[in-house]
């Protein structure tokens, strides 16, 4: 028999979290729910595994595909397993003009991986502006901004991260 | 340079980086919640006159006179009537509103309330990017305040007058920013704009009457009903009200979030001391984006100039979303304009076969440039590109459903008309004249 999605504890989380969500909106629009249950989904499990994908669509009353449609237009949604730190470096004009393009290299040779690869640690990707344009440069781990950044403060946080 | 710019009383940043200001607590001590009073014992209409009296033009992008845009909304709708809320800040460049969500999220939350109250509105949804997590605390934090407080709920701050304030936060997409693809993100769907008119005042949220406004336009509201209109109308100008936030970035010495005179220049902005304090040692301006990187580049001969709507328009640009980024003289334009045009080619929603294939072909084009690629009539095939994606100008007035392919096409046309010469230097050179220092040499990174 398949694995059950959830653990007792998120099957909770889930439950309370999709009847919340659903609440604020009128009843004949549940659809309307579902960035919010996508997000829901990714905090239980760290991505929108297919099945998880399946249910959110049951509960908004639409298809699995609808669910795959959007979830597949937003890059925050994680359509497979990331590693356990996304890093997200924002390479936009702004940041670029403080050094941001070679802060992505130096974390390339760092982590010995190029933008848009992963292994089990990490996720490193570039990514367009993170409005943080008057604190550049700036990259996000895990929806956390780090602003202002040099290398060694850099190197302090990547330390931290085990 | 001593400060010669026209000092102004802040009104909306006048908390921010005091302790505990994004607190109810704080915000009713500064006066807060008082002007929403003033606003319930007026009749709604009264209250939307006072708006477009006070000159309040939205801040998120367009620059569109508010009270008018409320003006829009139908008075005898059967259905519901919607305010959302744009907090999908993304342009490169702009980072205000986080300023406001994370240090004064209720003088947003009063304007709201103020404005549903005048709209009719019984729902309203604050739609924040999805990166904005710290903001987005802030917020929902500052909204339960608000129920608690009995100012949000069954009775608006007493008045029989139900009101509900839900926080949706995006995932990720630039597009959602623009009114129409925020509402079908709103839905639940992806945020393809859809076809206006209608438009979402008639037409917008579930189909309903819905009006769509900036955070730091609704922050603003509260101060039009504390001054009184015509006061907030005399700190601008003839055609725009009030003070705004203005966002520095780039290659100035104090980049950040100031509040502005609408008679503020450029020039003010990132040479005085109350700002960006100059340039760093040795160099000088050689380009400015002046309201966000979809606004067309300025040079540096062209920073006399007040940044409030009209007087950028005349410079053939546009105040937009207030991102102000500076460029120096050791930057290299084609460079500047790949990473910019690589933002629109990402974020394109791929609804238009003009933005959906012209933004990459404009970005593959630049970056061939940039790396010593290019080929005699390269530059011409850009302009061609872009000009397929909105001819240039006038300005608004491209071939797509949204104005995305516009801001993709206006950076290319202004770049060129202002630096063809770097354009064609690469090509020349067979390399970029900046060698392996195109954005010079700042910070650590160097």
């Amino acid at each position: 028999m398949a694995e059950p999605l959830f653990t007792p504890e998120e099957q909770k989380k889930f439950d309370a979290g999709i009847a919340e969500i659903i609440s604020h909106y009128p009843p004949d629009r549940k659809s309307a729910g579902m960035l919010p249950a996508l997000r829901l989904l990714q905090e239980l499990k760290g991505w929108l595994p297919p099945e998880g994908l399946r249910l959110v669509a049951k509960h908004l009353e639409v298809t699995p595909e609808r669910a795959m449609e959007v979830a597949s237009f937003y890059v925050m949604y994680h359509l497979k397993k990331p590693g356990k730190y996304v890093i997200d470096v924002c390479t936009n004009l702004s940041c670029s003009l403080w050094g941001a393009e070679k802060m992505l290299a130096y974390l390339e040779e760092k982590l010995g991986l190029k933008a848009g690869e992963a292994n089990e640690k990490f996720t490193l990707r570039e990514t367009e502006c993170l409005a943080s344009c008057g604190t550049a440069p700036c990259l996000q781990i895990n929806e956390d901004h780090h602003e202002s950044l040099t290398k060694a403060k850099l190197d302090a946080i990547l330390a931290k991260l085990s | 340079m001593a400060s010669t710019a026209k000092a102004i009383e802040p009104i909306i940043s006048a908390a921010w980086g005091k302790p505990q200001s994004w607190t109810l607590d704080s915000y009713r001590k500064r006066g807060g919640y008082e002007a929403l009073k003033k606003a319930l014992e007026m009749q709604p209409a009264a209250i939307i006159d006072e708006v477009k009296k006070s000159n309040l033009r939205g801040r998120g992008g367009a620059g569109f006179p508010t009270g008018l845009k409320w003006s829009f909304v139908p008075k005898d709708s059967p259905k519901p009537k919607y305010l959302a809320v744009n907090g999908d800040e993304s342009e490169p460049g702009t980072f205000k509103d986080r300023y406001i969500l994370e240090d004064d999220p209720h003088m947003m939350l009063e304007g709201i309330a103020i404005a549903s109250y005048a709209l009719g509105v019984h729902t309203c949804y604050v739609y924040l990017r999805g990166e904005f997590k710290f903001p987005a605390q802030r917020c929902q934090a500052a909204i339960d305040e608000a129920y608690k407080a009995g100012i949000f709920g069954k009775k608006l701050m007493g008045k029989d007058f139900e009101l509900n304030v839900y926080l949706v936060r995006g995932a990720g997409a630039y597009i959602c920013g623009e009114e129409t693809a925020l509402l079908e993100s709103l839905e639940g769907k992806k945020g393809w704009p859809r076809l206006k008119p209608p438009f979402p005042a008639v037409v917008g949220l579930f189909g309903s009457p819905t009006v769509v406004n900036n955070v730091e336009t609704l922050a603003s509201v509260p101060a039009v009903f504390q001054q009184g209109a015509e006061a907030y109308a005399k700190l601008g100008t003839d055609k725009s009200g009030g003070t705004r936030l203005v966002c520095l970035s780039g290659s100035v010495n104090r980049p950040g979030v100031y509040e502005v005179s609408m008679f503020t220049t450029l020039s003010e902005l990132i040479y005085d001391d109350k700002y960006g304090r100059g340039m760093p040692a040795g160099r000088k301006v050689k380009a400015v984006i002046p309201g966000g990187s979809s606004a067309p580049v300025l040079g540096a001969d062209e920073l006399d100039v007040a940044m409030e709507f009209e007087a950028l328009k005349v410079k053939q640009t546009m105040a937009g979303s207030g991102g102000v980024i500076v460029m120096d003289d050791a930057t290299c334009m084609v460079r500047s304009l790949w990473r910019v045009a690589r933002f629109y080619a990402e974020e394109s929603c791929g609804q238009c076969t003009p933005c959906r294939e012209g933004t990459p072909w404009q970005t593959r084009l630049l970056r061939k440039i940039e790396e010593g690629r290019g080929e005699p009539g390269d530059v011409d095939m850009l302009s061609n590109v872009a000009s397929s994606i909105a001819p240039y100008p006038p300005i608004g007035l491209g071939n797509t459903i949204c104005a995305l392919g516009d801001a993709a096409a206006l950076p290319t046309h202004s770049f060129l008309m202002r630096f063809r010469d770097e354009f064609e230097a690469h090509i020349r050179e067979k390399r970029c004249p900046f060698g392996d220092k195109p954005w010079g040499s700042f910070g650590d990174w160097s």
